[in-house]
């Protein structure tokens, strides 16, 4: 009897560790590979739908390239010569630029004053912060319909309010300030109630004390607010105006809806009066096919993000922390 | 601090109706009928056309068509990310290996990066697998996206304890058995926000589906909209019918969910 148990419990280790060694093995393999394994689907999806095109759309540039019939021959930096020269493609990005700075400026300011005002120990605090999100959760393209029904220029209701405090009607689409500010309100209101949830966020961070040895100093709930609130969420600040700038830089869908010929054309009104430099990228590509000459407006407005992005994020940085 | 007065809850309700506004009008304008729309006065109630105008939508384009279309593409982007995205995330937050901070840094690294401008290559790779005109011409390209994997990494990092992890590994459990065992059930609810919100995300994109679906053959809902939109003829009541059968879906999960997503949205910017 004690012979055989102990026979067994020699005989067991043995066993026993003949299945770990190989099961160790198994495990320090699982251990190893398969974060990179559970990992890897990010990055090829990323490579190939995502960077892959974005870095052979400089090849493409360098071509006479049909869209359907594909490369006709090197041109070396000929699309961009024809480019400098072109002027609805300065047209486009003098258009874009304008919508950019008309549309994210104000918003960016409207959203620190909204975040201020839902930072005060509201009631029914969750009903609010939803409401001003609301907008952020409809699609473009329907958002692009109501207000192009808003600013219709015989029937639209902004005329019609306008009409109330004496002013004409208004061509909308047909004038470029008037285009331009329309388009702009439309990306405010899809936006500036996101961007306040993000100020408001970085606000609720800020130790209460800053606030209270303000206040016994004496300063001013506006004094508060440039000297203490803004400077502490300055690095929330920059990266909405980051984000801003490399999304708003790409405009398309609101001014590409606005216009009546809608997406058949997509010129941006009859004399391009809207046209931004992803609606130009999108009618050579895609109305005239002219995929080598559309590569070259996607790279510059590609290097042109990269420069304002960093010029912004410089510029935000000084003023913020001068506050 | 004070508490908020009147002049506070004035200027929230006014920009609660700013909001709301374009919304509510664009439902009224589907419900009238486009003669109404040229009188002195726009219209600021309901009228008795809604049906008639809805019907008209279906006649004009395959609506039927593009909800499905959108349901496929929204819903299968919305499952793969929160699978894909709930397995990256548990790795990066969980998981030790080799060069983990560094890759976590691109992850975060190109939500920044304007892929939309590579849109012609993408273009000619689609052609070439000859999916164009195809439902995963929109839907392989966003299986995965760095949002997800933010998302879920932060999730885990808030709701799955550490201990929890190494005494599963230490009882041999594998990597995948560990997430589906322990991780997963834990970050259920934040995977279940984010899936709503890619849902939404997938649901309301324009641009690519625009690009590499055939509005005639194979639109989601956004491309039909803007089909509705190209007319000869603008026809208001048309356009909006359609806009709003396209963001009621969206509004009433944002119903359901707003305060996750809010939440989701403020918790993402204190750590981002």
């Amino acid at each position: 009897m004690t012979v055989t148990r102990d026979r067994a419990e020699a005989a067991a280790p043995a066993v026993a560790s003949a299945a770990p060694r190989h099961q160790n093995r198994l495990a320090r393999w699982d251990g190893k590979y398969t974060p990179y394994l559970i990992i890897a689907p990010f990055f090829v999806v990323f490579g190939i739908f995502g960077l892959y095109p974005l870095l052979f759309t400089a090849w493409v540039s360098l071509h006479e390239w049909h869209l359907v019939d594909g490369d006709q021959g090197f041109l070396g930096l000929g699309n961009y010569t024809e480019l400098l020269s072109d002027s609805k493609f300065w047209n486009a990005l003098g258009n874009t630029i304008s919508l950019f700075v008309l549309s994210t400026v104000p918003q960016l300011l409207a959203a620190l004053g909204l975040a201020a005002l839902l930072d005060r120990g509201l009631r029914a605090r969750a009903f609010w912060r939803a409401g001003v999100l609301l907008p952020n959760v409809i699609s473009v393209a329907a958002v692009a319909l109501v207000f192009a029904q808003l600013y219709g220029r015989d029937f639209g209701i902004v005329n019609h309010l306008l009409g109330l405090v004496g002013v004409s009607p208004i061509d909308w689409r047909a004038e470029t300030w008037a285009s331009h500010l329309a388009i702009s309100s439309m990306v405010m209101w899809r936006w500036t109630g996101y961007n306040a949830l993000l100020y408001l966020a970085a606000m609720q961070s800020v130790p209460k004390d800053m606030y209270e040895s303000a206040m016994l100093d004496g300063a001013s709930r506006w004094r508060t607010f440039w000297s203490i609130t803004v400077p502490s969420i300055r690095p929330t600040i920059m990266f909405t105006v980051v984000t801003s700038t490399i999304f708003g830089l790409q405009l398309f869908a609101e001014p590409q809806l606005f216009d009546p010929g809608g997406t058949a054309l997509g010129t941006g009104g009859s004399d391009r009066q809207f046209q931004t430099l992803v609606m130009y990228l999108y009618e050579k590509g895609f109305r005239l096919f002219d995929a080598g000459y559309s590569a070259a407006i996607a790279w510059m407005l590609f290097l042109l993000i990269a420069v304002i992005a960093v010029l912004n994020f410089r510029l935000t940085r000084r003023i913020a922390s001068k506050g | 601090m004070r508490k908020p007065g009147p002049l506070v809850y004035g200027l929230l309700a006014a920009i609660l109706a700013a909001s709301v506004f374009p919304l509510y009008y664009s439902f009224i304008v589907a419900s009238q009928d486009n003669s109404v729309l040229g009188d002195a006065t726009p219209p600021l109630v309901p009228g008795g056309n809604l049906v008639e105008n809805i019907t008209r939508v279906f006649d004009t384009v395959d609506f039927w068509l593009a909800m499905q279309n959108s349901l496929i593409v929204s819903t299968t982007v919305a499952v793969s990310n929160v699978v894909l995205g709930s397995l990256a995330g548990f790795a990066f937050a969980r998981l030790r290996f080799k060069g983990r901070d560094a890759l976590f840094l691109i992850v975060v690294g190109t939500s920044m990066v304007p892929t939309q401008l590579g849109v012609i290559p993408l273009y000619m790779l689609m052609s070439d697998l000859d999916w164009y005109g195809t439902l995963q011409a929109v839907i392989v390209p966003a299986l995965i996206g760095s949002f997800a994997v933010f998302w879920m990494r932060q999730a885990c990092e808030e709701t799955v304890p550490h201990e929890l992890i190494e005494a599963a590994r230490v009882d041999g459990c594998s990597v995948l058995r560990t997430f589906w065992h322990v991780a997963f059930p834990a970050v259920r609810p934040q995977a279940a926000v984010m899936g709503m919100f890619t849902f939404m995300t997938a649901w309301n994109d324009f641009f690519w589906p625009l690009i590499v679906l055939d509005p005639n053959d194979s639109p989601t809902v956004q491309v039909a909209l803007s089909a509705l939109a190209s007319g000869y003829y603008t026809d208001y009541s048309l356009m909006l019918a359609g806009a709003s059968i396209a963001v009621l879906p969206v509004i009433g999960l944002f119903v359901l969910l707003s305060r996750q997503i809010v939440g989701g949205i403020m918790q993402g910017a204190v750590k981002g």
